[in-house]
């Protein structure tokens, strides 16, 4: 592949997460580099989401360290986590299921916008050039992701499948640096699974966003990622490309059951 | 008639590109939507873009007589692809765009292209795949570099180089492109359409620059176009009745062209453009209506029965008031009240508000389909006429419309009824023959010059044209009566729930049919029902949809009985097909009509069953997915018999 995976540019060190008695992350620690796709692979309740959580703030670990482009850290809130350019999708899907695919994804520039709250209801001058080149850019995203005809449709009219496509845009909207999917193919059939993969290749090929993902389906893991990391119950089994995951031992009995 | 080189006269399309530039440079040739606003391109704009782009290929190695492939979704740059090649002396040969690759080999090699224009990286993808069979192909030019960017072979071009490369072109030698366009004469050949082939390869129809103009010409005179008209260009640019519409009569009258964003954003875009001119093959206003039917459906129930009785008024009276009849004052005012009501919005819903003419062609038009449009104020007209012809044959006039008939023949064209029934045509807008298949232009060109349709029809009393069906499509019951095919089917299609119908009957004793049903609509019958199902195939086996379905084809046979004609063609037996027919199956055409043939080869056990008096048949059958991938699908097909009618003797001509 042409793009140039650069330098590391999360690392986590050593993270500890635990609810109570119940742990569910032990002393993991991987990174991820720019422009590449990271998978992050395991049995349910391996602690995929948590690990995604703990990324963008919403959990606080216990224990560990998070190095995001050299500064140092535990923790940080939902909304640092979000200016310092990282976005993400859910795995049950979470949009306004009222507006429409173009007002979700307007609301997914919100951090870019600049003008207060009174200019943008005046809708005058600089609030309104502003929300023009909002919507350009938003615009743009439609085109990538080819929902142009669903543009002015409310998002809890559309297919499931769809859905998850203007989730990504919303996402994309933030123009992030490192987009954190879960479970993005979840419930899909081959056909939308395939769109989803192209999409996300897309993504990471012509506009360089770093992308670490969660996804069931090895099939699509395998061919779609750079690197995997394997959690099983709150621990890491296993870190590397694609086909020494595939074939590391542990990793087999845990999760990919007997080899073929 | 010659025209001598360097003349002003426009009668190349090149030439009339640069007349525009020159009469009306600012107002708008051609729109497209794009990141959600409508762009517009003038004429003068579009003659530069041309222009640049003639140079650009000539820079490639293009010659006079050369072909120029262009594939992708109706785009202005790829339109005016066409007119850059022309103005080279070269021949544009469009490919349907969502032919798979294999498909594309055969044009290719048969018009040897050496240069392609496409639209993104989709048709690029395919090209590659072909390359190797395709050795003549030298290079191939891409207007979308989006997905392009790690792209390497040295053959592949953006199209905004080549345009940039051609500019430069121009500026050092100016004289060049201008001597290029004095060479165009009239007599060249403008394009090369391939005819999607109902049976064997496809044929390069050749089309002059003459033939076109003349029935652009025609055709503008006819209905009156002008440079204020509209039109939604978002057919195939492959087939000869977008290239009459969005090119040949786009470049006589100086209308503006306008490109829907994408194939999915049709309805939304053509509501926003609201076009004056409309051409659409029956299939679409099939869908249109199927649509509107199946949101009325969904609306409150005082909607629904305003709907209804309006809809029942039109009917009484809409057409006879569009054709200038005299109607009952009563009618009138109720007619004018459901203007108000039902008939101003659902043709704002349609985009449809500022027709005045649009045309339907390309199959047979059900005549309630028909009598729907024209009773709500859309002056829908139907035209007849083939890629040999320009699709300039006959035309209906207002207010003359006979819903069974095509009209009478178009200016300048003249009609033959052959002994066998077929009709015969003859005029300037004929093909010159067909590309490299001297044996097939003999054979399709009689001595005297007529062109054979291969349809078969007659003239009424008014000297307008009737058509039955295809010539060699109309067989024979074994008792004798005739069978034409095409007239079941399309009764059968009329309903909404039914998408694809395929009648069998030449030489047995009854008729028998395969149906395929309206994902869309029958789908949604079955949500408001609460009948679960998994997909189309096991939608279709549904006992309730076959109890639908049956329904259908009972009221077809009702309606059959009624005329003596054709009373014996009733329907006997059904079933329903587990798959939807699909041009990538080969099983439609890519303009989507039904190969008969190939279908009853390929389900010959389903056929055997139905006349055989079995009630259910075990199939599996081989699909082709988009992607090229093979799979299967299997299921136990349910076949009905159908209640057959008595023939309505003594019915009131």
């Amino acid at each position: 592949m042409a793009r140039q995976i650069g330098d590391v540019i999360l690392d986590l060190r050593n993270i500890s997460l635990s609810f109570g008695g119940v742990k569910a992350l032990t002393d993991i620690s991987f990174d991820v580099r720019e422009h590449e796709i990271r998978a992050i692979i395991g049995p349910n309740g391996a602690g995929k989401s948590s690990m995604l959580n703990v990324i963008n703030g919403v959990y606080r670990p216990q224990q560990g360290e998070i190095i995001f482009r050299g500064q140092h850290r535990r923790d940080m809130d939902t909304h640092e986590a979000a200016a310092a350019g990282f976005a993400r999708t859910f795995q049950n899907i979470a949009l306004f299921k009222g507006m429409t695919v173009l007002d979700n994804l307007m609301t997914g520039r919100n951090l870019k916008m600049r003008c207060n709250f009174l200019q943008h209801a005046l809708w005058w001058g600089p609030a309104k050039r502003e929300e023009l080149e909002h919507r350009r850019k938003v615009e743009e995203i439609i085109d990538f992701l080819e929902i142009e005809h669903i543009r002015k449709t409310p998002v809890g009219r559309l297919p499931y499948g769809l859905q998850k496509r203007v989730e990504l845009g919303r996402a994309l909207a933030a123009e992030p640096q490192i987009l954190l999917l879960d479970e993005p193919m979840a419930g899909m059939n081959v056909e939308e699974k395939q769109d989803m993969c192209r999409f996300i290749l897309d993504v990471n090929d012509q506009l360089g966003t770093t992308i670490v993902l969660i996804e069931h389906d090895m099939g699509v893991v395998m061919d779609i990622s750079d690197r995997v990391v394997v959690l099983d119950y709150g621990r890491k089994i296993g870190d590397g490309v694609p086909d020494e995951v595939k074939n590391n031992p542990e990793v087999i009995a845990a999760y990919l059951g007997t080899q073929h | 008639m010659v025209a001598v080189p360097g003349t002003d006269a426009l009668d190349t399309f090149p030439r009339l590109l640069l007349s525009h530039a020159r009469v009306r440079g600012e107002r708008a040739a051609i729109r497209e939507k794009d990141l959600g606003i409508w762009q517009s391109w003038t004429w003068a704009e579009a003659a530069r873009e041309a222009r640049g782009m003639a140079c650009g290929l000539a820079e490639l190695g293009f010659k006079r007589g050369d072909r120029l492939a262009i594939i992708g979704d109706n785009r202005p740059r790829l339109y005016w692809a066409m007119c850059a090649a022309q103005m080279l002396g070269g021949v544009p040969v469009p490919l349907y765009q969502d032919a798979v690759a294999q498909e594309m080999t055969f044009v290719l090699q048969d018009a040897s292209v050496h240069i392609a224009i496409v639209e993104d990286q989709e048709q690029v993808d395919k090209l590659l795949e072909i390359k190797a069979q395709c050795p003549e192909l030298q290079h191939i030019v891409y207007d979308d570099p989006r997905g392009m960017r790690h792209y390497t072979q040295p053959f592949l071009h953006g199209l905004d180089e080549v345009i940039a490369a051609g500019r430069i072109h121009d500026a050092n030698q100016p004289d060049f492109l201008d001597q290029q366009i004095a060479l165009g004469r009239p007599e060249d050949v403008s394009i090369i359409l391939y005819t999607s082939g109902t049976t064997g390869k496809p044929k390069g129809v050749c089309q002059t620059h003459a033939s076109f103009i003349a029935a652009a010409q025609g055709g503008c005179g006819f209905d009156g176009l002008n440079e204020s008209d509209e039109v939604l260009s978002y057919l195939p640019m492959a087939w000869v009745g977008d290239h009459l519409f969005s090119f040949a009569q786009a470049l006589v009258a100086g209308f503006t062209v306008n490109c829907p964003e994408s194939g999915d954003t049709v309805m939304t875009d053509m509501r926003e453009i609201g076009p004056t001119f409309y051409f659409a093959p029956p299939r679409v206003f099939e869908n249109l209506l199927t649509q509107v039917m199946i949101r009325m459906e969904d609306a409150g129930r005082i909607k629904r029965a305003m709907f209804d009785y309006f809809m029942a008024v039109a009917k009484r009276c809409g057409a006879d008031i569009l054709d200038g009849k005299p109607v009952a004052a009563k009618d009138r005012l109720l007619y004018a009240l459901g203007e108000l009501l039902v008939y101003g919005p659902l043709r704002n819903v349609l985009g449809m508000s500022r027709i005045r003419v649009a045309y339907t062609a390309g199959a047979a038009i059900g005549p309630d389909l028909f009598r729907f449009y024209r009773s709500i104020g859309i002056n829908l007209k139907q035209l007849y006429g083939q890629t040999e012809t320009c699709a300039y044959v006959c035309l209906q006039p207002d207010r003359q419309i006979k819903l069974d008939s095509v009209g009478p023949p178009a200016p300048g064209v003249e009609i033959k009824i052959a002994a066998n029934g077929e009709i015969l045509v003859k005029g300037p807008m004929l093909l010159k023959e067909y590309y490299n298949r001297p044996d097939a232009t003999a054979e399709s060109i009689n001595a005297e010059g007529y062109f054979m349709t291969g349809d078969a029809g007659f003239l009424d009393q008014d000297g307008h044209l009737k058509i039955i069906d295809r010539a060699k499509d109309v067989g024979k019951l074994n008792n004798g009566a005739v069978f034409a095919p095409n007239y079941i089917e399309n009764k059968l299609k009329f309903f909404s729930y039914i998408k694809e119908a395929v009648a069998f009957g030449n030489g047995r004793d009854m008729v028998c049919a395969f149906i395929n049903i309206d994902m869309g609509a029958v789908g949604n019958w079955a949500e408001r029902r609460g009948i679960p199902y998994a997909g189309y195939t096991d939608l279709a086996g549904k006992p309730e949809v076959y109890a639908l379905v049956q329904e259908c084809v009972e009221q077809v046979n009702a309606e059959l009985a009624r005329d003596a004609m054709v009373a014996d063609t009733q329907i006997h037996r059904f079933l329903i097909l587990h798959k939807e027919l699909d041009p990538d199956d080969d099983e439609l055409t890519r303009t989507r009509k039904v190969r008969r043939g190939f279908i009853a080869q390929k389900y010959a056990i389903l056929i055997d069953a139905l006349y055989g008096g079995k009630q259910n048949q075990y199939i599996e059958t081989e699909v082709k997915f988009e992607d090229g991938r093979k799979g299967k699908v299997a299921a136990d097909l349910v076949i009905r018999d159908v209640k057959t009618f008595p023939v309505v003797k003594g019915r009131a001509a």
